[in-house]
């Protein structure tokens, strides 16, 4: 044991006053209290524009050196080239949510501490023992399998194109569209669970089943895979976000499930499915935002909406056909409030105007 | 969340992927490694059900503490010495955090487990949150410190100033190239295992003593996110040590990602701590001793070190060789007189040293004062405008030096400066690992065996190069380092505000010329260049006693 003489005396760090504070001298720069090396779209740059602009570089901005990294067979950094869209300034997109680090954590916090409540709620009250055994099915099977979809979108389409477009801004959005989906999918793995752990008789593992054979299901899937094997980024955020998602992922969650879940006794799924619907929107807001910029573009606008309309005609009919393949399902449920054409309906109307907002033509599949 | 249920919860999730018969992802990002034999290893569980609710418990943390800085006027206590440093460390950093996120698709495409797929995709919403936290952090610096100028015109500084490419390798080594070699071996396995020790908890620590708690508020947070990050990459690690045809190259890519990780993370933190520091008390640690705690002692021998049980070469030779340069050699040293010898073209000021520093030093790492003490007495000496240009450019024994074409910090060891013809250019380099890592591992081939993903060293890559010939005054103003009066620059070689006269103008450095080494010793006959070369390798760059 060590005595307080062989014991080496701590020093201690000095505390010194400096009078380092903003404001108390006078000097040129004194005042230079704004990030300076980029326009704000208002007078006061936000937040969001100040922790976000030009972290990532770019030579056509301050970037005098070039990027000092390739790959083997390009440049390095984030060629423009990797999307057949062209911008005469990436940088004027600006993510309409404004997302940083606050806003991605408040808001995820908040959907997931809601849906907690709602499902300790639902155990408390016993809330699935109403169900009826068609409704179990439905979910067990539908919903289940509509996990899938979440999770192949948030993993290999959004997560990988953040790596992609030329700008920070839209990376970072792509990134929380990313967070968004696998919190989603995750959110209803774990309800799928909590339904498993239920004193009702559902299955838990006959998702897998239905999402890779149920033959109504393969249309989406195929839908899903093929948005994953997009090499452009621009391509396969579009794909995904204004056809896919307008054709069946709004049918399937706001025209169906949204609709028909409390006609079958259940007011837990729409709690869930409803937070989805409200990451879509945000991220439907951002994506509505740049495709905007791209096909209004001064100079490469008309190419723009050539691009995307050949865009349409790629990906409409795989939505249109994932969509109709799914129409089986609108019958299962005991409680048929909605038709698969009413549904369809209102999809096809919603993506009418994304298309009309775009200034895009309506094409030809889309009437089948 | 309970372990069992978070157990249960993570065994749920991993439901969610399966194996495509459509199509299957896009390969954007090649790799030349293998992952056939690979079992699958499982990283941390992590599930955002409970990642979303625990960071947002960080971040409120973070930001009471921000506010309490604020309210408490953390500023009167702040060493302006450190913060002027911080200048150049928080212009950098947000980039290196921003492309990990980047990474992490290019990670996935490589891998083939749905496990680590889950850990990689949390890791890259961990990374934007870092982005974005540490440029609110300098926002705050910014609106609160004394002196605003250079934080103000950060990410354009970082981009276009001669230190933005030494600190850009530590970004863009992680998104270019092999997809493994890029966002595995030189991301997680070296980068964020071993150098966001000293990056992230030895430099705050030197922050608290310097009067500046909310540094260490943000880079514990941060850093608090990295142990899932590391564990991320060993079960890659691992995975990729299954298959023998990996190993050539984990051995070619753990000998590049740790010397370059060396001579960049070092050169830029070793001088932010002991040039940044007012600290000057004996039994404070040196960088060196920070270093041999944290990357020699807790990442060299208790994480690469057992890495050879599975018959991996451990490249300890390297690892000798670093702690040598930093002990030895002075590398950190020479690094800060570099800065200190380039302050016109800098967007932060730096402070003199003092005796109390010199003590120290001598203290720290004996022999110092011999090399380099008498070069601060002149900097000193000529820290302010009127009767003297600045430094670099009077007649005080430092010869600038060339840049390294790899690592791009000079070659300030000048003993070891390696010259050599590639692809038709003279090049140097500050070592021969630098040099290898050039003209052998960042080749379409490697060992005879063809490395088609291995990526390239592209751009411009000596900065001077931009600017040869032109008068020190246009560089300035070009790269926007003036202060709005227009004429002020915004780097001084002093911390004095208090007279107007003391400040550097653009008047005080017009009509001196500036030349770039690598354009000069490309321009020279083969015998003037071995002379040249020779003269250069032998110069102990010491400043004469008067």
């Amino acid at each position: 044991m060590a005595s307080a003489e062989t014991t080496p005396q701590r020093t201690f760090p000095q505390l010194e006053f400096t009078g380092a504070e903003a404001g108390l001298r006078e000097f040129p720069g004194s005042r230079s209290r704004a990030y300076n090396y980029f326009t704000p779209q208002k007078l006061r740059a936000t937040m969001y524009e100040d922790v976000t602009f030009d972290v990532q570089p770019d030579p056509e901005r301050h970037l005098s050196q070039g990027w000092i990294y390739g790959f083997a067979d390009g440049p390095g950094g984030y060629p423009k080239d990797w999307t057949l869209l062209k911008s005469s300034d990436w940088h004027r997109f600006l993510d309409p949510n404004e997302e940083w680090e606050q806003t991605i954590y408040r808001n995820n916090s908040s959907v997931v501490r809601q849906i907690q409540l709602n499902l300790e709620n639902a155990r408390k009250a016993d809330a699935y023992a109403g169900w009826s055994s068609g409704w179990v099915t439905f979910v067990e099977r539908n919903l289940g399998a509509w996990m899938h979809a979440e999770h192949g979108l948030g993993m290999h389409v959004f997560l990988s194109e953040q790596r992609s477009a030329p700008t920070n801004m839209i990376n970072n959005a792509i990134a929380v569209n990313s967070a968004h989906k696998l919190r989603f999918a995750q959110d209803l793995a774990l309800y799928n669970l909590d339904l498993s752990e239920s004193d009702i008789a559902f299955d838990g593992g006959v998702h897998k089943r239905t999402w890779q054979q149920d033959p109504v299901w393969q249309g989406v899937r195929e839908n899903v895979e093929r948005l994953t094997a997009i090499g452009d980024w621009a391509e396969s955020l579009f794909a995904a976000n204004v056809v896919f998602e307008s054709l069946v992922g709004v049918l399937f969650r706001s025209h169906l499930v949204m609709q028909i879940s409390a006609r079958n006794g259940d007011y837990v799924t729409p709690t869930l499915v409803g937070a989805g619907e409200h990451d879509y929107d945000r991220d439907l807001r951002y994506t509505r935002a740049l495709f905007r910029l791209l096909t209004g573009d001064e100079t490469y606008g008309a190419a723009n909406r050539d691009v995307l309309q050949g865009w349409l005609d790629k990906w409409v009919p795989s939505s249109v056909r994932a969509a109709h393949e799914l129409q089986p399902i609108w019958s299962q449920p005991q409680d048929r409030v909605v038709t698969f054409a009413d549904s369809w309906a209102h999809a096809v109307s919603g993506f009418r105007g994304l298309l009309s907002d775009l200034d895009l033509s309506e094409p030809k599949g889309l009437a089948q | 969340m309970s372990r069992q249920s978070l157990s249960k919860a993570h065994k749920k999730i991993t439901e969610l992927s399966w194996e495509p018969t459509f199509a299957t992802p896009a390969k954007r990002f090649g790799t030349d490694y293998t992952f056939d034999k690979a079992p699958k290893k499982d990283p941390l569980k992590q599930i955002l059900r409970s990642y979303f609710p625990m960071e947002e418990e960080k971040d409120n943390r973070v930001f009471g503490a921000m506010d309490g800085a604020i309210r408490g006027n953390m500023f009167r206590q702040v060493q302006e010495r450190w913060m002027e440093w911080q200048k150049l460390f928080l212009s950098i950093i947000p980039f290196p955090e921003i492309s990990a996120a980047r990474a992490m698709p290019m990670a996935i495409d490589a891998v083939p487990n749905p496990e680590i797929h889950n850990g990689l995709a949390v890791q890259m919403i961990d990374e934007v949150r870092h982005s974005t936290i540490q440029m609110n952090l300098k926002r705050l610096y910014m609106n609160h410190y004394i002196d605003p100028a250079g934080f103000d015109i950060t990410e354009k500084a970082f981009s276009n100033s001669y230190c933005g490419t030494i600190g850009r390798q530590f970004g863009e080594g992680f998104i270019t190239g092999d997809a493994i070699t890029a966002a595995n071996i030189y991301l997680t396995v070296v980068a964020e295992t071993a150098f966001t020790n000293t990056l992230f908890v030895a430099m705050p620590s030197e922050a608290a003593a310097n009067g500046d708690y909310l540094l260490p508020t943000v880079f514990h947070s941060v850093q608090s996110d990295e142990s899932r990050h590391i564990s991320n990459g060993y079960s890659i690690l691992l995975m990729a040590l299954a298959d023998e045809d990996n190993r050539k190259l984990l051995e070619r890519d753990l000998r590049y990602a740790w010397w370059n990780n060396h001579c960049v993370v070092d050169a830029a933190i070793g001088t932010f701590i002991e040039y940044g520091t007012k600290d000057r008390r004996k039994d404070r640690d040196s960088y060196a001793e920070m270093w041999r705690r944290w990357i020699y002692d807790d990442y060299y021998r208790s994480y690469l070190i057992p890495l050879e049980k599975y018959g991996l070469t451990i490249p300890h030779d390297l690892v000798e060789e670093a702690w040598d340069r930093i002990y030895n050699q002075h590398y950190v040293h020479r690094v800060a007189q570099f800065f200190a010898t380039g302050w016109p073209v800098n967007y932060w000021r730096i402070d003199p040293m003092t005796d109390r520093d010199f003590e120290w030093f001598e203290e720290k790492y004996p022999g110092w004062y011999n090399q380099f003490g008498r070069w601060w007495e002149e900097y000193s000496r000529l820290r302010h405008p009127g009767a003297n240009k600045p430094i670099a450019f009077e007649n005080v024994g430092y010869e600038y030096p060339h840049r390294c074409w790899s690592c791009m910090v000079p070659c300030l060891i000048r003993s070891d400066m390696v010259t050599d013809k590639v692809d038709g250019q003279w090049r140097t380099y500050c070592s021969e690992t630098c040099a290898w890592t050039d003209k052998v591992a960042f080749r379409p081939e490697y060992e005879g065996r063809p490395t088609p993903n291995m990526g390239r060293l592209t751009g411009k890559r000596e900065w001077e190069t931009l600017y040869h010939g032109q008068d020190l005054a246009d560089i300035i103003t070009d790269l926007g380092y003036v202060r709005d009066d227009g004429r002020t620059l915004v780097p001084q070689p002093h911390l004095d505000l208090d007279d107007p006269k003391k400040l550097w103008t653009l008047d005080d450095v017009r009509g001196i010329t500036f030349n770039s080494p690598n354009v000069l010793l490309n321009q020279m006959s083969d015998a003037e260049r071995e002379a040249h070369v020779a003269a250069y390798r032998a110069n102990p760059n010491v400043t004469p006693a008067a």
